[in-house]
């Protein structure tokens, strides 16, 4: 077992920064920090609030009823033979999880800035428990997600056991775009701007309120490009076992941020030892 | 484990400070923002950089105990920053071996809707101790920080010394072999400062490698026994606490050399803010307009003529003159905002404002004189250690008796109540 503590131990080099290096295993030592700060961001996210964690439960429900209302009633759009109102709830689920983490991680460096000013410890941190902390809203909505199916008698299949794998995907997705939008933001606050009118925008590209199978076929592979196209559907199939196969879909998605979580690695990794400098 | 704690060589950080102004309006900033964005982060060009620490090697040794002193911008929390590696070095390099803890402040990190006992293991974890350490000690700090009661109230319903107590227990129970501290015992009332200075000398006599950073002389020489001097950026001394000391009173004294009653401010060393030279001379006069070249006899006046130059059309401007003791202690400030008279109006370009003391009660000695100007309630120049000047002894109470101790002189009287005398005197004849 290392602690941040047992790593510290073996004499320390400074340096200025030559080599890249992830030091992932530092990030690992630093997890009681993690936690404590996931731990932090969930103890205050509700504090003086009237309703409290229902906020977690009311947001996607509130949204789904809109979406059902507008979408699914009055424009009328498909949603692949499922009850309008599951079939948009499994898709706000991850994009409600995705939306969140990405905008607090992208935020974080920047409302953490006393702590980097002073303290030292792997930056990564920040936007990895920023990322987590989303988690526990997820966990409850999902809970709802639940009762909603036994009430429209909805049995998921077997792939529900792929559904790790693709709330996964959603999570390195947000702290794919968090540690990019992080990094920036420490350079310019323009990042703060960008985000609430991203994530609008990167609703709209993402298969929420309608179905991806309304894209041609032969395109639909590509739609992938945008992540949150494949975790969404992917969402969609482990837990209503939808037919049609949205394999090749989800393999973009995830080819997409495989390259762009270890860029953004990079990007970090390399403005890093600016942050305490520039914040 | 080897013998040697922290070893540096060439430690060199340098900062942009880029084309900023320190005041600025909104068209300015977006103008900035712009160019900002389509500037690279790094490599500029070398004229707007400084070096905050140049060249900085030294060796420290396990259980050593080292003050580091100097001016505020002379580099030391630079340094310190470097050695906790929150920030990395330009140039250099230093090993360390052993764990490190480092204090650049108490408290980072405290969340004010959390209770005490959540931010002792949430700062407890951002100062590096893991969840077991802080559950062991958990006891300890809470008896320390003397807020047992209030341990389940958020810390924002916390009085400010509640706060810096527990910040300090909690800091206090970090248990590394190289401990790091930049001025955090500037804090809190003087009880407690003193309960912090003992607890830190029990950290130091325990064998751990300390260094400190403080701008409170008499701190540094009780808790460390050897002091490296820091001068703009560069070590200039290291040596025993007490040589230390004396090199750095000494160093300050340089600046008067010629007797003469004019200071010039546009090459003064001592600018906080690099950017623009907008103080520019300092005149000092004592009674009758003298000239004053051997400085001022104590209650005698004392008239400072500042020269400076305003850069845009405006009548919300101010200057500071705070005078310093020999021990870094602000003895006096005289400010222009507390001047009523403010029917100057809108002014831009070369002034001089005047700052007429008509009795200068400081005991004699020696004061070092800080200036600074604010232009629309910001300071935009800012000078510490602009000049120095000498108090004069002088037969202030008028009887031959020259004033020995204390800061200052006042005006004052002695009487004998001859009434308050016959009173007690009846009482005590009617009592027998």
């Amino acid at each position: 077992m290392t602690s941040a503590a047992q790593l510290q131990t073996t004499a320390i080099l400074i340096e200025p920064q030559r080599r890249l290096e992830f030091r992932l295993q530092e990030v690992w030592a630093y997890r009681d920090l993690i936690y404590f700060l996931v731990w932090r961001d969930i103890k205050v996210r509700y504090k003086q609030t009237a309703l409290g964690t229902l906020w977690a439960i009311l947001q996607p429900v509130l949204t789904t009823l809109v979406f059902s209302l507008f979408f699914g009633r009055l424009a009328k759009v498909p949603s692949d033979g499922f009850p309008y109102p599951v079939f948009a709830y499994v898709g706000l689920l991850p994009w409600q999880l995705f939306a969140y983490s990405l905008t607090e991680s992208a935020n974080s460096l920047v409302s953490n800035q006393n702590l980097i000013r002073k303290v030292y410890f792997p930056r990564l941190v920040i936007p990895l428990s920023a990322v987590l902390a989303g988690l526990v809203d997820f966990a409850i909505a999902f809970v709802v997600l639940l009762v909603m199916l036994f009430i429209y008698g909805i049995r998921p299949g077997v792939s529900i056991v792929l559904l790790p794998v693709f709330l996964l995907l959603a999570v390195v997705t947000a702290l794919t775009v968090g540690l990019w939008f992080s990094a920036l933001n420490v350079q310019y606050r323009d990042v703060r701007y960008i985000i609430p009118f991203l994530t609008q925008l990167w609703l709209l590209a993402t298969p929420v309120a309608y179905p991806a199978t309304l894209i041609p076929e032969h395109w639909r592979p590509w739609y992938g490009l945008n992540p949150m196209a494949g975790v969404v559907e992917g969402f969609r199939w482990a837990l209503l076992g939808r037919a049609g196969n949205p394999g090749a879909l989800i393999a973009v998605s995830v080819a997409v941020v495989l390259v762009m979580f270890v860029g953004g690695l990079i990007y970090f990794r390399r403005m890093e030892s600016t942050f305490a400098d520039v914040v | 484990m080897s013998e040697i704690a922290i070893h540096a060589e060439g430690l060199s950080k340098r900062y942009r400070i880029g084309a900023c102004e320190s005041y600025q309006t909104l068209r300015d900033s977006l103008t900035k923002a712009v160019k900002a964005a389509f500037r690279k982060p790094k490599g500029s060009s070398s004229e707007d950089t400084i070096w905050a620490v140049k060249d900085a090697s030294f060796e420290i040794r396990q259980g050593d105990v080292v003050g580091i002193i100097g001016r505020n911008g002379a580099g030391k929390s630079t340094l310190l920053k470097v050695l906790s590696r929150i920030t990395t070095p330009t140039e250099g390099r230093a090993v360390i071996h052993g764990r490190v803890g480092s204090l650049l402040e108490i408290g980072t990190g405290f969340h004010p809707e959390l209770t005490g006992r959540e931010n002792i293991f949430l700062n407890g974890a951002i100062l590096g101790m893991s969840k077991v350490e802080i559950r062991s000690r958990f006891d300890e700090i809470v008896a320390f920080s003397e807020v047992e009661k209030f341990l389940d109230t958020p810390v924002k319903h916390y009085s400010s010394g509640m706060h810096v107590r527990l910040a300090f227990a909690i800091a206090a129970h970090l248990e590394p072999e190289i401990l790091i501290v930049d001025e955090v015992l500037a804090v809190g009332d003087m009880t407690f400062q003193k309960k912090c200075l003992g607890k830190m000398n029990d950290v130091s006599r325990g064998g751990r490698t300390v260094v400190f950073v403080s701008h409170s002389m008499a701190a540094v020489e009780n808790l460390c026994r050897r002091g490296i001097v820091m001068d703009r950026g560069h070590l200039v001394f290291d040596g025993s606490m007490r040589d230390a000391a004396q090199y750095y009173f000494g160093s300050v004294s340089t600046i008067r050399d010629s007797g003469d009653h004019i200071f010039d401010l546009i090459n003064a060393g001592h600018r906080v803010f690099k950017v623009r030279k907008l103080l520019k001379r300092v005149e000092l006069y004592t009674t009758g307009d003298q000239p004053a070249n051997e400085g001022v006899r104590m209650g005698e006046r004392l008239k400072i003529r500042v020269h400076f130059e305003l850069p845009c059309l405006t009548d919300n401007f101010n200057i500071g003159i705070g005078f310093n003791n020999i021990f870094g202690q602000r003895i006096f400030t005289a400010y222009s905002i507390y001047e009523p008279d403010r029917s100057h109006g809108e002014r831009s370009g070369p002034q001089v404002f005047v700052c007429d003391i008509s009795s200068f009660t400081l005991t004699p000695g020696t004061y070092t004189v800080w200036i600074w100007l604010d232009v629309r309630n910001t300071e935009v120049d800012s000078i510490e250690d602009a000049l120095q000047f000498d108090v004069i002894e002088s037969d202030f109470y008028g009887t031959g008796r020259l004033p020995t101790s204390g800061m200052f002189v006042l005006e004052h009287r002695w009487t004998l109540d001859h009434h308050g005398v016959e009173l007690e005197n009846s009482e005590i004849a009617e009592a027998v």
